[in-house]
């Protein structure tokens, strides 16, 4: 009877602490859940940022006039165009 | 109690008299104590618990917000043309507001701008003053950092356009607290809006939460949303039609590109506009997206599809000849001309030199009945059903009112009105085998089937003939692109006001290209040029041609003809026509 008593003490205090320490795992868990969420928020947000960045540098306005003005591109007249056909022989475009 | 008992017993024994009252009188006080405990622990527990338990709640657990910011707008590859980011805006209750001048100074210095200012914003005659609006995250932390009695930071989120002022009228703005306002972030509003949810936490110590108790409410995040736009031949379109609205000292302008394959508007510009990042008093007009919202006399651009009508009815062949009447006929009191007197003309002639004559007797020849109906069929008379708010529908009358006059004008678009995008539909109609194309501002795969309208081999006809309308010898010389066989047709139509018609013109051109296996329908249309130049082949057609030009080259599309393919008739000999 003592016996029995003392093992289902020893089961008791065992489960008691692995309540604790479980619900501290939960708590621990939860805190990080919370920190990824929070930096997913903020990724999600630089994202935003980022993308607004993109387009703002990557504007064809801009790109336009940097090639024309500092790259000194233009497009070529119709006159200095060839077109190759691509299903034409090789031989005859060389 | 018995030892309490035995106690006395005991007393008593040793002899001591104790008053006979004693006992039973510290009995009764200790069970008034203990009956105020009972009595406080039931209030507490029953009573006043609602106020305890809140009381208690508000030490350890919290309320947070989970923030849900609006849907991006993007364009077909992705490219954002709306995008919310999160700011901050700082203000305080001008009677808490307590900042030493050492503190107000580095304030100030934080929000770039002076301690008067800031001290004459709290003092001025409101409860509550804003003291930096929609300012960065990061600039706010600092200026929290300072921890200034009564300052309070507020989470807002702001809409940037990257496109300012290109795609302004297509994707509109949001107004007071992120609502949409204008074009498609009012008409997707619902789409594209965030739902801020909330739910309970166990928060520790420090302020971090530890533990859910409850979901209150949960965030529905905006989602995102693709238009048919394609952001390159968008800014392309724009700057283009901008460059003629200018050169020619127009009023307005739009332009349209439709993929003709699928219905697709790839872009869509119009002057004038406004950039919606600053908006602070821009004139409505200049926020109307006058392509959809606003209807012209198409003038001759109705030509084909009176033309496509007698074809199917078998009232005429393409080679049928049409007497002219050296350029005036006369119906009732009325006298309609053509600027340019011909002899006979064959029908694909009449196209072709956009003859007013030939299009009225071609259909003067059908009943009413059966013009209203082609029309109609071509999406005349009702709205493009593009997802835009506003859009309107065009007028056409029914054919019952209209008188032989009117029947004839409106052979080539008089008595009748549209807007640019239903005319750039109707024209997919020629540009694919007969079939008018649903139109849509959404991003959509793959081809769509249109409504058959016509027979292949009439539109296959008259696609011909638009084709000779842009080669010499037709009003559209200019519209031809280097590489490509383009087919179109000019509108230059005089302008309605009240009643009569004025000298102010609207010069348009709607063609579509690769002829041979048509890809893009594009529409331009310039409003009131001025300083002499008002022929639409002469204003609307170059737009149209470099437009074509650099967008099918951007797509890739095959070449269909020679690169030296642009024949352009010598000074003097351009064909030209009255509306």
């Amino acid at each position: 009877m003592v016996r029995l008593n003392l093992i289902l003490l020893g089961a008791l205090v065992a489960c008691a602490l692995s309540l604790v320490t479980s619900r501290h795992d939960a708590r621990r868990l939860f805190v990080e859940l919370e920190r990824g969420g929070a930096s997913l928020r903020q990724l999600d947000i630089e994202y935003g940022q980022l993308q607004l960045e993109q387009s703002t540098w990557g504007m064809p306005a801009r790109v336009e006039k940097i090639a024309r003005e500092n790259l000194r591109m233009q497009l070529p007249p119709a006159a200095r165009v060839e077109i190759v056909d691509a299903d034409a022989p090789r031989e005859g475009n060389r | 109690m018995s030892r309490a008992a035995t106690g006395f017993k005991r007393a008593d024994a040793a002899g001591i008299p104790l008053p006979r009252f004693r006992a039973p009188a510290l009995f009764g006080v200790l069970g008034l104590v203990f009956a105020g405990l009972v009595g406080r622990a039931l209030y507490l527990q029953w009573v006043d618990n609602d106020f305890l338990q809140e009381k208690g709640a508000a030490r350890f657990s919290r309320e947070i917000e989970i923030p849900a910011h609006r849907g991006r707008v993007v364009d077909r590859v992705g490219d954002v043309l709306a995008v919310s980011t999160p700011v901050k805006s700082l203000w305080a209750f001008s009677n808490q507001f307590d900042a030493t001048p050492a503190e107000l100074a580095a304030l100030a210095r934080v929000l770039e701008t002076t301690p008067q200012k800031l001290a004459a914003r709290v003092s001025a005659n409101e409860v509550y003053a804003v003291l930096a609006k929609q300012i960065p995250p990061e600039q706010a932390a600092r200026a929290m950092a300072l921890k200034i009695r009564g300052l309070n930071e507020q989470n807002e989120y702001r809409r940037y356009y990257p496109g300012g002022e290109v795609a302004a009228q297509i994707v509109g703005f949001t107004g007071d607290r992120d609502a949409g306002q204008e074009g498609i972030e009012l008409a997707q509003q619902s789409w594209l809006a965030g739902q801020p949810g909330s739910r309970r936490v166990i928060i520790n110590r420090r302020g971090d939460a530890v533990e859910d108790v409850a979901a209150i409410r949960a965030p529905q995040a905006g989602r995102d949303l693709a238009l048919s736009i394609d952001s390159r031949l968008q800014y392309l379109a724009f700057r283009e039609l901008k460059a003629a609205v200018d050169k020619f000292g127009a009023k307005a302008g739009g332009i349209v590109v439709i993929d003709a394959k699928s219905g697709e508007i790839l872009a869509l510009g119009n002057l004038p506009t406004y950039n919606p990042n600053a908006r602070n008093k821009v004139a409505r007009e200049r926020m109307r997206n006058r392509a959809l919202t606003d209807v012209f006399e198409p003038g001759s651009t109705m030509k084909p599809f009176t033309i496509a009508t007698a074809l199917e009815t078998g009232k005429v062949r393409p080679d049928s000849l049409i007497h002219t009447e050296a350029g005036a006929l006369t119906i009732g009191s009325a006298t309609i001309h053509d600027a340019h007197a011909a002899g006979p003309l064959t029908v694909e002639q009449v196209i072709q030199k956009s003859s007013n004559v030939g299009a009225a007797k071609i259909a003067l020849s059908m009943p009413a009945e059966t013009l209203w109906h082609a029309f109609s069929d071509a999406g005349i008379g009702t709205p493009p059903r593009t997802g835009f708010p506003g859009e309107v529908a065009g007028r056409l009358r029914p054919a019952k009112s209209w008188k032989p006059i009117e029947q004839a004008t409106m052979a080539y678009g008089h008595g009748l009105s549209v807007n640019l995008v239903q005319l750039a539909r109707a024209y997919t109609i020629f540009a694919t085998d007969g079939e008018l194309k649903p139109v849509t501002l959404f991003k959509t795969d793959g081809p769509v089937a249109g409504r058959p309208v016509v027979s292949t081999q009439t539109a296959r006809a008259v696609r011909k003939m638009l084709e000779m309308a842009t080669q010499p010898g037709g009003t559209a010389p200019k519209a031809q692109v280097p590489g490509y066989r383009v087919a179109g047709k000019t509108g230059t139509a005089r302008k309605l006001e009240g009643r009569v018609y004025t000298t102010k013109y609207v010069a348009s051109f709607v063609g579509f290209a690769p002829a041979s296996n048509p890809r893009l329908v594009v529409a331009v249309m310039i409003d009131e040029p001025s300083g002499g130049a008002y022929y639409g082949g002469d204003v609307a057609g170059p737009v149209f041609s470099s437009v074509m030009g650099s967008a099918l080259r951007m797509l890739a599309v095959p070449t269909d003809a020679p690169v030296n393919n642009v024949i352009l008739p010598p000074p003097g000999s351009e064909i030209r026509e009255e509306t």
